[in-house]
């Protein structure tokens, strides 16, 4: 029973969500990963050094350059015969890519799995995290995405798997990467940040965020953003957290003028400590905050930003 | 260009669900049950195409029980020409979907299948993909926006780090994300003017398909409930908590 693990990677390394996939693997048998992409020799040595990697397959083809579903899709299938479970965080890719591979195994994916029961058996959130089903495949073969904050992800460092070359694969050529708008930010990334601090509708404006800035600086944090925030325009959907954004669970989540709608209590309710600020006390969000502050948040936040200063 | 545009009757998304006492699932009867809002951007998606002149004919399709029927009306509301119901007591579940779809494509031919990213229900954002794959199609998931242009569609995509624009030889598969659009309201005369529109009744075994689950779901059960704290009186309090109490800062 072997688990074939699909690590998200960039030209820093193995991301985070990935490493809690290695984790989550690791509890189902011994584990080989995939590391697919185009000049990826950095990414598969790192790869190689994840504790508990047997194995790392490395595809170094221009077609998996952007990680397209097609291309990986077909590789995946081609490698799956060995494996018992082919797993990978729930990140954009990994849910853009998995369910192609199951159909293409007749299998029924198993999406966002936040623990592992057995070898057959898993816990996911449904309903926009309001239930948690328990679930057991029948299928002779599994095929999971994992949710990064249900498993702490593995140390970056304290193994050595060999590395060996993919088998080279012809996958579907109809889907083409045409261009990229990444946001550009020297914070880290939501998904792996030990402290974040999100702003609501409450902020007014985009301009407003500046205020959150000058505390993720202190805090280095990453900033994110209800989906109400979102949908008002102040800032783009890659910082939304929630249910149809981003599943966080930093040590430190700091909510800033954020009502507290189920579908952002969905991304964010697993976090370490919960602080809320906001100026309506009936607030929903005060229910799942350690601690709460029901104050004017432009009041609030200079103030805050001064006492770190003083704090620190 | 013909559109297929798959529609799922799911738990409104303003009720809050509750869990059944046995474990067995979420109640459902007496609940109020709207179409998917990820699958109202799709028909709103598709109408919008026809109304540029890009497509054709809209054919929305749903499955499950009979009254999915209503869901299917209210795709005919907002547009769409004509509908498919795969009627079904079973519980379906994305990779039966996907097959049932399939069946339906290789019928009706389309150009594009337009589906949402993911069923507000079972959370588990598949069906368009697995239908892809299936049909051996290109996938456009996670889109907020599509222009068609000759036989090509092209999909900006919501991804981790911002955005990313795909190019797909038609025919294709697209699926919606949250800012694709702003789905419309049915107008009262659009309402009365779907229900002469016409809506074909299939089971599963005439596409030749066993819609059986593979995953036995053994229990469902609420999440731990998070206690609430407490309240802090000034931001110097909070931060003395937070460094002191919580030791997180």
């Amino acid at each position: 029973m072997t688990v074939l693990v699909i690590l998200d990677h960039d030209s820093h390394g193995i991301k985070q969500p990935a490493r809690s996939a290695v984790a989550a693997a690791s509890q189902l048998g011994p584990v080989h990963v995939l590391v697919a992409g185009e000049n990826i020799a950095a990414a598969a040595e790192a790869a190689a050094r994840l504790p508990g990697v047997e194995k790392v397959i490395k595809a170094d083809a221009p077609a998996y350059a952007h990680a397209l579903a097609e291309p990986l899709a077909a590789l995946l299938v081609a490698l799956a015969p060995d494996y018992t479970h082919l797993l990978a965080a729930a990140t954009a890719s990994g849910k853009n890519v998995m369910p192609r591979v199951a159909a293409l195994l007749d299998v029924q994916p198993i999406s966002d799995v936040s623990a592992v029961v057995d070898a057959d058996t898993f816990i996911r959130p449904i309903y926009a995290g309001n239930a948690l089903a328990t679930v057991k495949s029948r299928d002779a073969k599994k095929v999971i995405t994992v949710r990064a904050t249900g498993f702490d992800p593995v140390p970056a460092d304290g193994g050595a798997a060999e590395i060996v070359p993919a088998p080279a694969v012809d996958g579907p050529t109809r889907a083409r990467f045409v261009s990229a708008e990444l946001s550009k930010s020297e914070r880290p990334e939501l998904t792996a940040a030990r402290v974040v601090i999100s702003g609501g509708r409450g902020m007014q404006s985009g301009e407003n965020f500046h205020l959150l800035d000058t505390i993720a600086d202190r805090l280095h944090a990453a900033v994110g953003a209800s989906r109400a925030a979102v949908d008002a325009g102040f800032v783009p959907n890659d910082y939304q957290v929630g249910q149809t954004g981003k599943i966080v669970a930093p040590e430190l989540y700091v909510a800033v003028g954020i009502s507290g709608a189920i579908q952002h209590l969905a991304g964010m309710k697993d976090s370490k400590v919960i602080v809320a600020i906001n100026k309506d006390e009936e607030a929903p969000i005060f229910q799942v905050a350690d601690y709460g502050l029901v104050a004017d948040l432009f009041k609030a936040l200079p103030e805050f930003a001064s006492e770190l200063e003083k704090a620190s | 260009m013909k559109l297929l545009v798959p529609v799922k009757r799911v738990v409104d998304y303003n009720v809050k669900v509750r869990v059944r006492a046995d474990g067995s699932g979420v109640e459902t009867s007496g609940v109020k049950m709207s179409m998917n809002p990820f699958d109202e951007i799709a028909v709103e998606e598709a109408v919008r195409l026809k109304e540029k002149g890009v497509a054709s004919e809209i054919v929305a399709v749903s499955m499950g029980v009979a009254a999915c029927a209503e869901t299917l009306r209210t795709a005919l509301a907002m547009g769409a020409d004509r509908g498919i119901l795969v009627e079904t007591e079973v519980e379906l579940q994305p990779l039966a979907v996907a097959k049932l779809l399939r069946a339906i494509v290789e019928k009706e031919s389309p150009r594009m299948v337009i589906l949402g990213k993911q069923a507000i229900d079972d959370d588990m954002n598949a069906t368009g993909q697995m239908l892809a794959a299936l049909l051996g199609w290109p996938q456009g998931t996670f889109a907020s926006k599509l222009v068609i242009e000759g036989d090509q569609a092209l999909v900006t995509r919501e991804v981790d780090g911002g955005l990313e624009t795909v190019s797909l030889t038609l025919p294709a598969i697209v699926t919606t994300d949250l800012r694709l659009n702003e789905p419309r309201y049915a107008s009262l005369p659009n309402i009365m003017k779907a229900r002469k529109k016409p809506i074909d009744i299939l089971k599963p075994a005439d596409l030749g398909v066993d819609p059986s689950p593979r995953l036995a779901v053994l229990n469902v059960a609420e999440p731990p409930r998070r206690q609430a704290g407490k309240k802090v009186a000034s931001v110097a309090e909070l931060v003395d908590k937070l460094k002191n109490e919580a030791k997180v800062i």
